[in-house]
């Protein structure tokens, strides 16, 4: 910031500008039209609408030992975390949990490599290009249950064996990549050609130009594309169920658990998920944070 | 053998993306080592492309393209020993001032602390020292193009390409970074080529303006030449300064022509070889060779042609007044009258002026 003012141009007449000017340009307080508070109300109404039944279980997971699956509370503990990782009646926590995270590690690994190497292929148009979008993108349409279906059915037409990193890897997949093409076109989309071409002009080979340019540029981006196949598989229910298996991933685990633990350690679980999405989304963003503070410093003045 | 020289020579060069219609059709050209050329011309008009064939971003169709006595058709721009300042600059924004002059040197594998220190010395002799550590988006535009120029520059290029490195600057700073350029080409002292789609910025600084139409050349040379000698319709509207009148042919008397429409203008044969009785023929006149006398007042000795005129619109320039007549029915025919001329005895629009020039002005068009 202070290179900035340093370009200003100084001038001797500074000192006679007074404060009182800046009234002005403050937005007054009073002012805020009726409209304003309309809108406010709706927005709150809508966050708690989004965030309040997930509230619900947070809370009722911090019981004590006499807790049940509705209010009002009783007590107050972490009795049903511990339960939900010790306690084998449960389910395999543990077991799913360590597989949905391998799984959705693969998955973004896969969907930012090949939504990039998609985003390189389009940056030019080719013969067939939109059929070959289309194609893309139909997947996106299909019911993920029927899809899911479908996998599992082909697999075991197939003589193949069902598991969470074959059969539910490729059915999570048809639903990572077109959102991670999707994504990656908008952010190649602000991407300028021209700065491939300044590249090539400067002697770099098409590598360099991809290591040294396009991969540092688009980095946020990648981040973006990243999440987003992150979390669209670890919270995958419906193309996971007919293609996993005999292992479960978590949502399977969950999903079964509301059929027999009748106990709030249900709810633990929810709020341990919910833990490691955020730790997620947080990492992730704060990894687009530094690269751009990163850059910020690196231009300091 | 790799030759120093920057002496470019085009021959034939044709360029068509859809295999339909030529962008740039059989042009030839030769640009000496050393030359500001400016190529010029509206949008669409195949400059930018030739500047690409040029420069390795895109292959002729057809044709040679000779740089310091090698072809280089199908050479990347490093073999060449071109460089190319892009529109807009297309500075990388991941990178600092510093780290995009390196960039060149980087991708050749130069060690970090030689490429740096390239670079430092590059940064100030384009006077950016103290924003080597900026980042693109922190500069104004004027710095941009510096650094532009230092990135192309830091791979000692025989020719620099530039492609309308002025159009994204404000009017005031384009006339400084105008002169910037030619003292860079001159220190560095190899060709520039630059495509531009403006007159002043041509005549200003090339020693050699390409006037382009539809991906042919209509005129080449000397920007003096270009403006005040164009060779047709076309050139002498588009560089301006000039007034066109079409008219057919009523007599030739030796040396000269008389032009019968509006009425009886006398034209110098000049260049053109032959004129017949009847022909179409343009000519042009320059604008502030055009001088304005009230009906019925002595014309200047040497003053032969006057056309009656009514003055249809008066703009103030500064230094000259530009006045619009109705001379000719289908054509513009503007005066400019240097401004001391003009308040002395001012008009005003509807006034009925004759516009009168010497003989020797008119310019007969091919």
């Amino acid at each position: 910031m202070s290179a900035v003012l340093a370009d200003m141009p100084k001038t001797g007449t500074s000192k006679t500008v007074v404060p009182a000017s800046t009234k002005a340009i403050a937005p007054s307080k009073g002012g805020r039209p009726w409209t304003f508070y309309v809108l406010a109300t709706l927005f709150a109404a809508y966050v708690i609408a989004l965030y309040g039944p997930m509230f619900c279980i947070y809370i009722l997971s911090f019981q004590d030992i006499r807790g049940g699956l509705v209010f009002p509370m009783k007590g107050q503990s972490l009795h049903w975390f511990v339960d939900l990782f010790t306690q084998v009646r449960t389910g395999d926590v543990k077991g799913s949990f360590d597989r949905s995270i391998k799984l959705a590690v693969i998955v973004t690994i896969i969907t930012v490599v090949v939504s990039f190497l998609a985003g390189l292929g389009f940056r030019k148009r080719f013969r067939g290009d939109t059929f070959v979008f289309y194609v893309m993108i139909g997947s996106l349409v299909a019911p993920g249950l029927v899809l899911g279906l479908g996998t599992g059915l082909l697999f075991q037409a197939l003589g193949l064996n069902a598991s969470w990193y074959t059969s539910a890897l490729g059915a999570q997949l048809s639903w990572t990549l077109p959102f991670g093409v999707l994504v990656m076109f908008a952010v190649m989309s602000r991407f300028n050609h021209a700065w491939e071409e300044a590249a090539y002009d400067l002697g770099a080979s098409r590598w360099q130009s991809i290591r040294l340019v396009m991969i540092p540029v688009l980095a946020p981006g990648l981040v973006a594309v990243a999440l987003f196949g992150f979390t669209l598989s670890y919270d995958e229910f419906a193309r996971s169920l007919q293609t996993a298996g005999s292992l479960n991933t978590l949502p399977l685990e969950i999903w079964s658990m509301t059929l027999n633990v009748t106990s709030p350690s249900l709810y633990a679980l929810g709020t341990v998920t919910t833990i490691v999405s955020f730790i997620v989304i947080g990492a992730s963003l704060g990894t687009i944070v530094l690269i751009q503070k990163k850059r910020g410093s690196q231009a300091k003045g | 053998m790799k030759s120093d020289r920057g002496d470019i020579e085009l021959a034939g060069v044709c360029k068509s993306f859809d295999g339909v219609t030529n962008v740039v059709d059989g042009v030839n050209l030769r640009i000496d080592d050393g030359a500001y050329c400016c190529f010029i011309g509206p949008s669409g008009c195949g400059k930018t492309t030739i500047l690409r064939m040029i420069a390795g971003h895109e292959d002729p169709t057809a044709g040679e393209i000779v740089i310091g006595g090698q072809n280089v058709v199908g050479l990347a721009p490093v073999q060449r020993r071109t460089a190319m300042m892009f529109q807009s600059y297309a500075l990388f924004p991941h990178l600092t001032v510093r780290e995009n002059i390196a960039f060149a040197l980087r991708v050749r594998g130069q060690s970090k602390a030689d490429r740096l220190r390239a670079a430092d010395a590059m940064i100030e002799k384009v006077r950016l020292t103290q924003f080597a550590d900026r980042l693109p988006a922190q500069l104004s535009g004027g710095q941009q193009q510096r650094v532009a120029l230092a990135r192309a520059a830091i791979t000692e290029p025989r020719v620099l390409l530039l492609d309308e490195p002025l159009s994204a600057l404000d009017e005031q700073l384009r006339v400084q970074m105008r002169q910037e350029l030619r003292r860079m080409q001159q220190e560095l002292g190899i060709t520039f080529i630059h495509v531009t789609h403006t007159q002043l910025e041509a005549i200003a600084l090339a020693d050699l303006v390409v006037v382009m139409e539809q991906g042919k050349i209509k005129q080449a040379g000397a920007a003096r030449d270009v403006y005040a000698h164009p060779h047709d319709r076309y050139v002498a509207e588009f560089m301006g300064g000039q007034n066109v009148l079409s008219g057919r042919v009523e007599k030739v008397n030796g040396a000269s022509f008389t032009l019968g429409v509006p009425s009886g203008i006398e034209v110098p044969l000049q260049a053109r070889p032959t004129v017949n009785v009847g022909d179409q023929v343009d000519i042009a006149v320059r604008r502030d060779d055009v001088a304005l006398v009230r009906p019925g007042r002595d014309l200047p000795p040497g003053y032969t042609t006057s056309l009656p005129s009514r003055v249809l619109a008066i703009e103030y320039q500064g230094y000259f007044v530009k006045v619009m007549l109705d001379t000719v029915p289908d054509d513009e025919f503007v005066a400019y009258v240097p401004e001391k001329t003009f308040f002395a005895d001012p008009f005003t629009v509807g006034d009925v002026v004759m516009a009168t020039w010497a003989t020797g002005s008119a310019l007969p068009l091919a």
